[in-house]
């Protein structure tokens, strides 16, 4: 085990304290990829050089008093995020080949921070995907066992992270990206109330669903990440214009008095019993901290999948069609004709998932069937979020599972797409609905990490943080990490 | 047979922004291609759309002059289709919840009569690029400067009965735009343009014939020469037994023929859904009540101010009301002339108009400005100067500049209207012409004329016509 600290925040005072440099943190980490990720396959592209310049500007500011609180870490950004001058390709043979000439707001932001890139990670294509397999670039194996799969479609941030090939990374989340990935990995993952981290520069699979966010190895972490990664943005038409705030101001309060809700809903047949009993003794660790649980309706809750895999895939259908092999991405050869050009760009530049939402999103909008699908899907998303509204009312936070099981094997459910779906059972409502949730490490079933929700109201991060800060104090699933990141390099 | 004509017109009007209409790349015309084409234009993966708040000021302006109703909250929708000018693979539009409903404008057709015709709609949306199929070799060409210029569609509803009314609503709309000053109007570089939509029925059926659709018609000449044309095109297809099919065609203005670009069967599913990239607009009612307020006069309402206030024909007053900068232009003549507005619009629209069209000018580039015009015409109306000396002087201020009164007196062209001055003049005409006398005695009263001229012609045409006349009568009839 390396001796340098595993947390962000552990890294930040160790660099501030001059223990170790910027340069030679970065160094560790980069070296950590080489000798692991071969194995793992969680980074796409890995910016050694660009790295190490950042860690050496970084240092000079850490030299003459000029550093900021996370000047110098060493984070992993999702390859969704437009980086300039690096290439994004969203894991898919569609932008293989581009780089863009911007850079996302959130890359700006980790930027003007002074953290230091290592490097982009792997993902499911366009983010569509639920184990990290639909990726252009290869499936991303879960470091807690090979051969099962991270999770998706932040599953390349989430090994990494897990694997300690990068204290921190970025994600997002328009189904449960970040949280199932996190649960999958025995990590901590937060997905924002949906306007609080800009999507400018964050390559859209379904616009009103997206929303990026941290994923680390602590509460605590993500805190510190998330006062970086969010703020409004006049670039993005739908970030919500609120004043900034300190993300980690209510870490340290204690919980007692919280309410917790308990869909009855979440603990359904589809829950493995292993991940339900792990959820049960974390939430009764949570009640000897003088909380108090209630069972709650989310009545529509059913309807959330269907709803979600139809606007979706609506919204993917008309964000995919820029992707046309004329002004950048994957060009067919030799087109006969425009027509041709289109069709052979689109064949080849995009895996079967991505055509798949494609195919479903295009048939959910076409007339004569909008008002069945794209309308119906619009009215149940509405319903949901009156769930939520309702439930809210007498309570702070939502408990469930992240996940209905553990990882899975790599190819389990690849050719089965509705199973692969209801993996995200328990997270895509929370999108519909906008709302904050937060995934956190409770435990183990057969050696394989199990993650706990917590969902908050709108704009309510700080207390969902709290509550799994206070959860971390007294517990440690959050420090055990996969046996094979033990092995010295 | 008998046969009605049943017109609809969708005009596309780009907005008079300096940038895009979610972007902030310049909206200029003519520039090198694709160097007007941000990021958001072209279409780039993680780029999003932000609205140019301008627009939205513009469209209420324009629902306002035409007694629309302004929604409280419209919605931009995806118009989703594949062509390579059309960078996002869809256009934002709006469609459900457009931002202006109803509204109604006169139109004036040629004898002069009127009618009343009804807008559906009118809605924010973005131009395409352009495709350029003739310079490369096997080739297209994609310039996407155009890409997301600001369009304000208005919808007429099928209300016209004729090309020459389709062209009177289109000439009113026009006038409209640039009234408002939401539109340059330049019809040549695609500013204002429209698709039009032809049906026929037998005179006194109820139901609507099977329309056709002409596409991008930027001339008023094209409108209504691709109307006609399309008239009788459907005449003959029917009678002669055929059938009217639903279809898009092109007007090709050199052939002078409309032509099909595509079928019903071919047309498009758009599958228009709200953008989730954009919310939707906003307009609170303080905001319409003060865009109100802020509204310009229009142009009916100048044209019958003209005649009201300073009696003017009803030609002169449609004149110099068609365009803003004109009435302006007149408004401040009159005010300079000390109020003489009919002789204000003569000179408008004669000497002005006649000198600005020889060198290819508009009103605002004229270098007779108004102020110095209205002086002029002032010194015509307080006898410092004729009519026909005025006309000189103001080839002067044309070429070098001048104010009317440095051109007179630098040239010396004051009039003479000192008696004594003018009857020594009389007197010498009269006595070196004593033949023609004998003649306007003998009964020859036009020979009058004759002593007239020659008077003026001694005075170099200074001389007080008027006194000229006095005098002269005073002489010959003793």
């Amino acid at each position: 085990m390396s001796s340098y600290p595993e947390t962000v925040a552990g890294i930040a005072t160790a660099l501030a304290k001059g223990e170790f440099s910027s340069v030679e943190i970065t160094r560790y980490f980069l070296d950590q990829i080489a000798a692991k990720d071969p194995r793992l396959n969680s980074y796409i592209t890995v910016c050694e050089e660009y790295a190490l310049a950042q860690a050496t500007a970084a240092d000079s500011l850490l030299a003459t008093g000029r550093a900021g609180p996370l000047t110098g870490v060493p984070y992993a950004h999702k390859d969704i995020f437009c980086t300039k001058g690096i290439k994004t390709s969203c894991g898919s043979r569609m932008l293989d080949n581009f780089v863009a000439p911007y850079s996302a707001t959130v890359s700006d932001r980790l930027d003007a921070a002074s953290m230091v890139l290592l490097g982009k990670t792997n993902m499911d294509e366009f983010a569509m995907g639920s184990s990290n397999e639909t990726s252009y670039f290869g499936p991303v194996t879960n470091p807690w066992r090979e051969g099962t799969v991270p999770g998706g479609s932040s599953g390349g941030s989430a090994a990494a992270v897990a694997a300690r090939l990068a204290p921190c990374a970025t994600g997002t989340d328009t189904g449960g990206s970040i949280r199932q990935p996190a649960s999958l990995c025995g990590i901590c993952g937060l997905k924002p109330t949906y306007g609080r981290v800009s999507r400018f520069g964050m390559v859209a699979f379904a616009s009103s669903l997206d929303q990026g966010g941290p994923m680390a190895t602590t509460a605590q972490d993500l805190a510190l990440i998330l006062n970086v990664m969010a703020g409004f943005d006049e670039r993005d038409s739908t970030s919500i214009e609120r004043p900034d705030e300190d993300y980690a101001r209510a870490l340290e309060t204690p919980i007692s008095g919280l309410k917790i809700g308990i869909p009855k809903q979440f603990f359904n047949s589809e829950l493995d019993a292993d991940v339900s009993a792990q959820i049960d003794i974390a939430r009764a660790e949570l009640e000897t901290m003088s909380a108090t649980c209630i069972e709650i309706d989310l009545t529509n809750m059913d309807l959330s999948i269907p709803a979600y895999y139809v606007i979706s895939s609506a919204e993917c259908s008309s964000n995919l069609s820029r992707y046309d092999g004329v002004r950048f991405g994957h060009r067919c050869e030799d087109p006969s004709d425009l027509e041709d050009l289109y069709c052979r760009s689109r064949r080849e530049g995009f895996g079967p998932e991505t055509q798949r939402r494609i195919l479903v999103g295009t048939y959910a909008l076409s007339s004569g069937y909008y008002d069945a699908y794209y309308q119906k899907a619009q009215q149940i998303r509405r319903l949901i979020r009156e769930d939520f509204q309702h439930a809210f009312a007498d309570i702070d936070v939502i408990l469930g599972p992240t996940s209905p099981s553990t990882a899975f094997n790599i190819g389990q459910k690849l050719n089965d797409p509705v199973a692969m779906y209801l993996s995200d059972i328990y997270t895509t409502a929370v999108n519909l609905a906008g709302l904050p949730a937060v995934s956190i490490p409770v435990g183990f079933s057969d050696n394989l990490p199990v993650g706990m929700q917590l969902i908050g109201n709108y704009f309510e991060e700080a207390k969902l943080l709290q509550v799994a800060h206070q959860y971390q104090n007294v517990t440690d699933w959050h420090r055990r990490s996969p046996p094979t990141t033990h092995s010295v390099t | 047979m008998d046969w009605e004509t049943v017109i609809g017109l969708e005009i596309h009007t780009q907005l008079a922004t300096a940038s895009k209409i979610f972007s902030s790349a310049s909206t200029a015309y003519g520039a090198e291609p694709n160097t007007q084409a941000s990021a958001v234009d072209l279409g780039l993966p993680g780029v999003l759309p932000v609205l140019n708040e301008k627009v939205v000021e513009m469209a209420v302006l324009f629902g306002l002059a035409i007694g629309a109703n302004i929604a409280n909250s419209s919605v931009f929708a995806r118009k989703n289709y594949f062509y390579p000018d059309l960078p996002k693979g869809y256009q934002i539009s709006q469609y459900e919840d457009p931002i202006v409903a109803g509204g109604r404008i006169e139109i004036r057709l040629p004898d002069a009569s009127t009618k009343v015709i009804d807008v559906t709609r009118a809605h924010l949306e973005e131009d395409a690029g352009k495709s350029i199929h003739d310079r490369f070799d096997r080739f297209t060409g994609i310039d996407l400067n155009r890409a997301g210029t600001p369009l304000l569609e208005i919808v007429s509803e099928p209300q016209m009965q004729s090309a020459a009314e389709a062209v009177a609503y289109m000439r009113a709309m026009h006038r409209l735009v640039r009234y408002l000053g939401i539109c340059d109007g330049n019809m040549q570089e695609g500013s204002f343009r429209c698709d039009a939509n032809v049906s026929i029925r037998r005179r006194g059926d109820s139901t609507l014939g099977t329309r056709t659709e002409i596409k991008n018609l930027n001339s008023f000449r094209f409108v209504e020469r691709a109307i006609e044309f399309e008239i009788d095109r459907q005449i003959d297809v029917i009678e002669n037994g055929g059938q009217v099919n639903q279809v898009t065609m092109l007007y090709d203005a050199e052939k002078h023929e409309t032509r099909t670009m595509r079928s019903k069967e071919d047309a498009h599913d758009y599958r228009y859904f709200p953008d989730p990239d954009l919310l939707p607009i906003m307009i609170t009612d303080d905001y319409i009540q003060s865009a109100t307020a802020s509204l310009p006069e229009l142009p009916d309402q100048k044209r019958q101010r003209f005649v009201d206030e300073y009696g003017l024909s009803s030609p002169d007053a449609e004149i110099l009301s068609e365009d803003r900068s004109v009435a302006d232009y007149f408004e401040q003549t009159v005010m300079a002339s000390k109020d003489n507005p009919r002789l204000c619009a003569n000179w408008i629209t004669g000497e002005l108009f006649a000198a600005l069209k020889a060198s290819g000018l508009q009103i605002a580039a004229s270098p007779v400005e108004s102020t110095a015009l209205g002086k002029l015409i002032f010194r015509i109306e307080d006898n410092t100067i004729s009519g026909k000396i005025a006309k000189q002087v103001f080839e002067s201020m044309w070429v070098a500049g001048k104010q009317p009164d440095e051109v007179i007196s630098d040239q010396g062209l004051q009039q003479v209207t000192d008696d004594a001055a003018i009857a020594d003049l009389v007197d010498q005409v009269l006595n070196e012409n004593a033949d023609q006398i004998e003649q306007y005695r003998a009964g020859k009263g036009k020979v009058f004329g004759f002593f007239v001229g020659q008077v003026m012609k001694l005075s170099k045409g200074k001389a007080n016509p008027k006194q000229v006349n006095d005098l002269l009568k005073a002489r010959l009839d003793r």
